[in-house]
């Protein structure tokens, strides 16, 4: 017997079908004009840091005193700092810092501070008091603070630095999973799947966290301009990154210290700085219009 | 409304205790030895131990911890390790520079970030429109240090306009002075302010009741001004209170570019000298200043929407 030449189609294999083609919120994403202009700029970012020693005229850490606090010019593009060294190569080694020290406390302060969160949203009562007074006095302390203390007591390292900024990060993190869980634990098809007999942990992984997924991106990209700004001030204040390691926020300091010099370097480190930090604020902004619609009118 | 109050004030009281705690755990578990730091790489052993028994760092922790909450109760913050004055008379004789700084950013803050956003908000998917959102991203993106120092850059260095440090004498001179630092601040709050004045119009601008003041047939101009702004305005005003962290942390970084006396110069200080209780006195401060202004944010908040009181 020949098969029916017509299949009904059901609801499920129709909407796999329409992400196969393309999903809807990439769509989305492509149509902001800003944020894919900012995800190039990153993701050129991103290739300049990994590449930064094939890329890098000069080796950024040779000094020559001769030709310190030099103007723009053909072999120094940027012009050179006080001991002579070039300023485009610490810059492009520069974005190495910025983007490591951003990546991991952004995924660390995100593994965990969601987890928190969500654990928090869905248990409810004592769990959720201790879990959130606990960051709420995190919260209370400004992070540039925080870094500060830390990093002066248990001296400068890019280790302590990233576990400070990622326990800075936790509250919000906590905070914004926390919400969305409990926005999602109130829908029916979550109460259905407890009624059926569903485990939590199914329960989790099933259906509240590829639901609140979106959230934590959004959070993430935010985060990122977060973390390095972070950074860049306490690297900007001495007590970050060490010299000669090359930073953008310690590259901005010696600048400082030059100011009436030579200008121009503290000024191209900054410019550096904010075109990161504005790229993955619009992308952020980007993800959050793509992905949540209800969302994008807020902030 | 006054259960609620009390209910307020009953969690914010937990919330401080912790972060007291914290700090004071913080500050001592991280290695580092205030005493040998007080004293230099020249000090003798016996020196070091003579001055750790002397700033009572000697006795189990647990014991000063508990002396420090008891004398924090009494408003004794305790004493400079380096100048022995009282951490309290320290802190309050620079506090009011650091408030001063503050608002006059709050002022800048409101006056360029809420007409821009309205501004905006009327003009909602322009080019106008467009081009403002852009500026207030790259405001929101500029951390304070940076701006702070192309505003010496432009200001002080270029056209000679404004002073680069220290608070001047007088009303004027330091009107003047104060004008870069807090303008500083303001523009960074500027673009959140500005952000969020533009979403509240535009949520505003949508509600039924609007459209019945333009149905009625009063005109646009009495509809925005009577009718959205002040409706826009209230949660606006709140997000100020959520800003403060990041206000405080601004302040700090402002004044140490600036070279301005405040609570982020004496707590920089502080650090470099290792004075704990000079640093923890104002540690404390900062966040009871910030666990402050949210309780007065969510109090504002129930009083505008009752809802919030019957969660």
């Amino acid at each position: 017997m020949a098969e029916p030449a017509i299949q009904i189609p059901n609801e499920q294999t129709e909407r796999k079908k329409k992400e196969n083609v393309r999903s809807p919120e990439w769509a989305a994403f492509k149509k902001n004009k800003l944020g894919m202009a900012a995800l190039w700029v990153l993701i050129a970012i991103t290739l300049i840091a990994i590449a930064a020693p094939l890329i890098a005229p000069y080796d950024p850490y040779a000094q020559n005193v001769a030709n310190r606090m030099q103007g723009p010019s053909a072999a120094h593009w940027l012009g050179t700092d006080s001991y002579g060294r070039d300023t485009l190569s610490r810059i492009i080694y520069g974005s190495r810092t910025s983007l490591l020290v951003g990546v991991v406390s952004v995924a660390l302060s995100g593994i965990i501070g969601f987890a928190a969160g969500i654990i928090a949203g869905y248990k409810g009562g004592k769990i959720d008091d201790v879990i959130m007074r606990v960051l709420e006095s995190i919260q209370s302390i400004p992070l540039l603070l925080l870094g500060l203390m830390v990093l002066v007591a248990a001296g400068s390292n890019l280790v302590t630095l990233i576990l400070v900024i990622t326990v800075g990060l936790l509250p919000s993190c906590a905070r914004i999973a926390r919400g969305t869980t409990i926005d999602i634990k109130e829908k029916e098809f979550v109460k259905a799947a407890i009624s059926m007999g569903s485990s939590t942990t199914r329960i989790l992984f099933h259906h509240i966290l590829p639901n609140i997924m979106s959230s934590l991106l959004v959070i993430s990209a935010l985060h990122m301009t977060s973390a390095i700004m972070v950074e860049a001030s306490l690297s900007f204040l001495g007590i970050g990154v060490q010299p000669p390691t090359p930073t953008w926020g310690n590259m901005i300091q010696d600048g400082f210290k030059y100011v009436t010099l030579n200008p121009t370097l503290a000024v191209y480190p900054g410019i550096a700085l904010i075109i990161v930090s504005v790229s993955f604020n619009l992308v952020g902004d980007a993800l959050r219009d793509a992905l949540d619609p209800h969302l994008s009118r807020k902030r | 409304m006054f259960k609620y109050i009390i209910r307020r004030l009953l969690v914010a009281i937990p919330t401080l205790f912790l972060t007291i705690t914290l700090i004071f755990f913080g500050l001592r578990v991280l290695p580092g030895d205030p005493a040998a730091a007080m004293l230099g790489d020249n000090a003798t052993e016996s020196a070091v131990e003579a001055l750790r028994e002397k700033m009572g760092l000697n006795e189990p922790l647990w014991k000063q911890y508990v002396d420090y909450l008891g004398s924090l109760l009494q408003g004794d913050l305790g004493y400079s390790f380096i100048s022995n004055a009282s951490v309290s008379s320290q802190l309050f004789s620079v506090f009011p520079d650091t408030l001063k700084l503050t608002l006059a950013g709050i002022f800048f803050g409101c006056l360029i970030g809420m007409p821009l956003g309205i501004f905006s908000a009327l003009r909602q998917n322009t080019k106008t429109d467009g081009f403002l959102r852009f500026i207030s991203m790259i405001g929101v993106s500029i951390p304070p240090f940076l701006l702070g120092i192309y505003m010496i850059l432009i200001f002080s260095l270029k056209l000679n306009l404004f002073p680069s440090n220290g608070t001047g004498q007088g009303f004027i001179d330091e009107l003047h002075h104060l004008f870069l630092p807090a303008l500083t601040i303001g523009l960074i709050l500027s673009a959140t302010i500005m952000r969020y004045t533009r979403s509240s119009m535009l949520d505003e601008i949508n509600q039924d009741y609007i459209r019945t003041a333009r149905a009625k047939g009063i005109p646009e101009r009495i509809v925005v001004y009577k009718h959205v702004l002040r409706n826009t305005l209230i949660p606006v005003i709140t997000i100020i209170g959520v800003q403060m962290t990041g206000l405080l942390s601004g302040a700090v970084i402002t004044e140490a570019i600036f070279s301005r006396p405040g609570l982020g110069s004496l707590a920089l200080g502080a650090i470099t000298t290792r004075d704990f209780p000079v640093l923890q006195g104002a540690l404390i401060l900062f966040s009871v200043a910030v666990v402050a202004v949210n309780l007065l944010v969510d109090i504002s908040y129930s009083i505008i929407n009752p809802k919030i009181r019957a969660k």
